[in-house]
Formats: C-alpha cells, sequence, structure tokens
C-alpha cells in the first residue's frame, strides 16, 4: 500500500484545521475542485440508477405496445397533446435558466443565480399546473381505468387500459421526481439569496442542475411514446 | 478552478434547437410516416437528449469518468430492452 501523499494532487488532505479555513471544503478532499469533481461524478451515478429506475417502466412500455399496438395508438390519441407540447417547451425553457444558473455560480453573480433558481423552479410548478389540468380533462374524457372508463367505447379495452396505466404511472413518476426538483431549487435559491455559493463552491447548483436536466431529458422521451404512438 | 465553462450564447442556440426540434415532432406527428413515425419521434426525441446532456449538462466537457457513468447508464439500459426484447420476439404470445 503506497503511502496516501504518493498519489494524491497537490499533496494530504488539509485536515480539519486547514479545512476550515477555505469556506466550504470538507476535510477529506484536496481541494475544492476535487470536492466539485467528486459532487458532480456521484451524481451522474445517481442519475445513472434514475435511468435504470424509469428504464424499467420504459421496458414495461416496450413489451406491451408490441402486444397492443392499436390499442396504444387508440388511446395515445386521445390525449392531449397541446398540452403535452406546451409542457416539453416549459421544461425545456427551465432547463435553459438552470444552465444560465449554474452559469452566474461560476461566475459569482448572486442576485442572478437566485433569481435563475427561483425561476426555474417556477417553470417546473407551471409544468405541474398544466399537468393537473390534463389529468382533470382526461378524467372527463373517460381515461381513468377504475375511475371514468367506458369499456363498451373500445374494441380491446385491455389494451387501452395498460396504455393508460402506463401513462399515469410515466407521467406521475416523472411529475413525483419534478417535485421534488422543485423543493430542491427552492432550498437552493434561498441559500444563494443568502450569498452561501461562490465562484469557488457552488457544486450543490451544478449537482442540482444535473439532477433537473435529467428530469427534462425524461419527459423529452416520454413525449413521443405517450402522445404520439399513432399518426393524429 | 478549471470547470465546464459555456458561455450564455452556447445556451442559448442550444435552447433555440430544442425548441426547433420540439416543433419538428409536433409536426410530424400529424403524418403517416407509416413505419418510419416511431422511429423519427424517437430519433429526434433522442437529438433533443444529446444537446441537454452535452450543452446544459456539460457532458461534453466533462471527465473521463463522467463519460464512463453516462454511457455505463445506457448500456445497462439497452441490455434491459434489448434482452426483454429478445423474450419477447422469441415467444408465441397469446393476446
Amino acid at each position: 500500500m503506497s503511502p496516501p501523499e504518493a498519489d494524491l494532487r497537490g499533496g494530504p488532505p488539509p485536515g480539519e484545521a486547514e479545512s476550515a479555513q477555505v469556506r466550504g471544503l470538507a476535510p477529506h478532499f484536496a481541494d475544492l475542485q476535487q470536492q466539485h469533481e467528486a459532487a458532480t461524478l456521484g451524481m451522474w451515478v445517481f442519475l445513472a440508477t434514475e435511468l435504470m429506475f424509469f428504464g424499467g417502466l420504459f421496458t414495461a412500455y416496450v413489451f406491451y405496445r408490441q402486444q397492443y399496438p392499436d390499442e396504444f395508438a387508440a388511446a395515445s390519441r386521445k390525449l392531449n397533446l397541446t398540452f403535452g407540447g406546451i409542457n416539453t417547451i416549459v421544461l425545456l425553457t427551465s432547463s435553459f435558466t438552470m444552465a444560465l444558473a449554474v452559469h452566474a455560480a461560476q461566475l459569482g453573480r448572486r442576485g442572478r443565480l437566485t433569481v435563475l433558481l427561483g425561476l426555474t423552479a417556477i417553470l417546473g410548478a407551471a409544468f405541474l399546473v398544466i399537468k393537473a389540468f390534463e389529468y382533470h380533462g382526461d378524467y372527463l374524457d373517460d381515461l381513468v381505468p377504475g375511475l371514468a372508463f367506458e369499456e363498451s367505447a373500445w374494441e380491446k379495452p385491455a389494451g387501452v387500459k395498460l396504455f393508460l396505466l402506463l401513462y399515469y404511472l410515466m407521467t406521475g413518476v416523472h411529475g413525483l421526481h419534478l417535485i421534488a426538483g422543485i423543493a430542491l431549487l427552492t432550498v437552493l435559491a434561498a441559500f444563494a439569496g443568502q450569498g452561501r455559493f461562490t465562484p469557488e463552491h457552488h457544486a450543490p447548483v451544478e449537482v442540482g442542475g444535473l439532477y433537473w436536466h435529467f428530469v427534462d431529458v425524461i419527459w423529452l422521451f416520454l413525449l413521443p411514446l405517450l402522445y404520439m404512438v399513432g399518426v393524429r | 478552478m478549471t470547470q465546464a465553462i459555456e458561455v450564455p450564447r452556447t445556451y442559448f442556440i442550444v435552447f433555440v434547437g430544442l425548441i426547433g426540434l420540439t416543433a419538428a415532432t409536433l409536426a410530424l406527428s400529424h403524418f403517416d410516416l407509416g413505419a418510419l413515425h416511431t422511429s423519427a419521434g424517437l430519433g429526434i426525441a433522442a437529438g433533443k437528449a444529446l444537446l441537454v446532456i452535452l450543452f446544459f449538462m456539460h457532458a461534453l466537457r466533462s471527465s473521463r469518468m463522467t463519460w464512463v457513468v453516462i454511457l455505463s447508464g445506457l448500456f445497462w439500459l439497452a441490455l434491459l430492452i434489448g434482452l426483454t426484447l429478445t423474450d419477447l420476439f422469441s415467444r408465441d404470445w397469446p393476446t
């Protein structure tokens, strides 16, 4: 086992006393840059697990779409593509503001960072509001198996019900992730307002950004898979 | 501090591209491309995802370790869906 100093950049870890002098540096890291890289890498690993988490639902979707292609197409056509399209633009805009927020953090622009984080969270909330209206519309259209659904209206209701189940599961789980992201960004915005982030120490902002962009990417795939199975 | 720094102009160009691709997707949904319908939709979605991952998530300027994690995640997803499909297509499923 080689001595610890031999394979560390910049020398041995600063230890408790020295790290206390560098704001935000945990003692087991050599410097803020290493800490930053560790934080982002950790988030990427978590996102890889989240990909598998959603992957299970996507696999179920692939399976049952193969089994009931016509029913999936027919049910997909009944979904509100207008709301789906608007929500896509809302989330893409929120990713844009999030990217700008990270940029502001990198430059130490505190006011701009706070505003952009808040704006991103608000756009996320707007997505949820639109989604709520959309779910309500789905309910009025008899598209909620078990609650509001007309079996006789479909030739093969089993396939339709499977599609709708996957639709509510996938958008619902996505929505839960979005709620967590909004809560995270609200906390980050509050911290930013308090001046807790500097150009040297803003990893939480970058890491929060990675999570937010991931939630956006998931939605980018939900849109064609759920709303555009068949021609409209 | 060596970090992934993109200028806001890059983000804006990527954003405009994303909106454009979204418009393309929505327009495409009204045309019957037959067998290509799904592939086109997913292809555009993958293109948008690529833009978000490379530029918004700074993957383009990230370390090799990060790339290993990203590619591993995608690899496992491909295995999950791919091997499930081998099961799906090799059996006679009653519907």
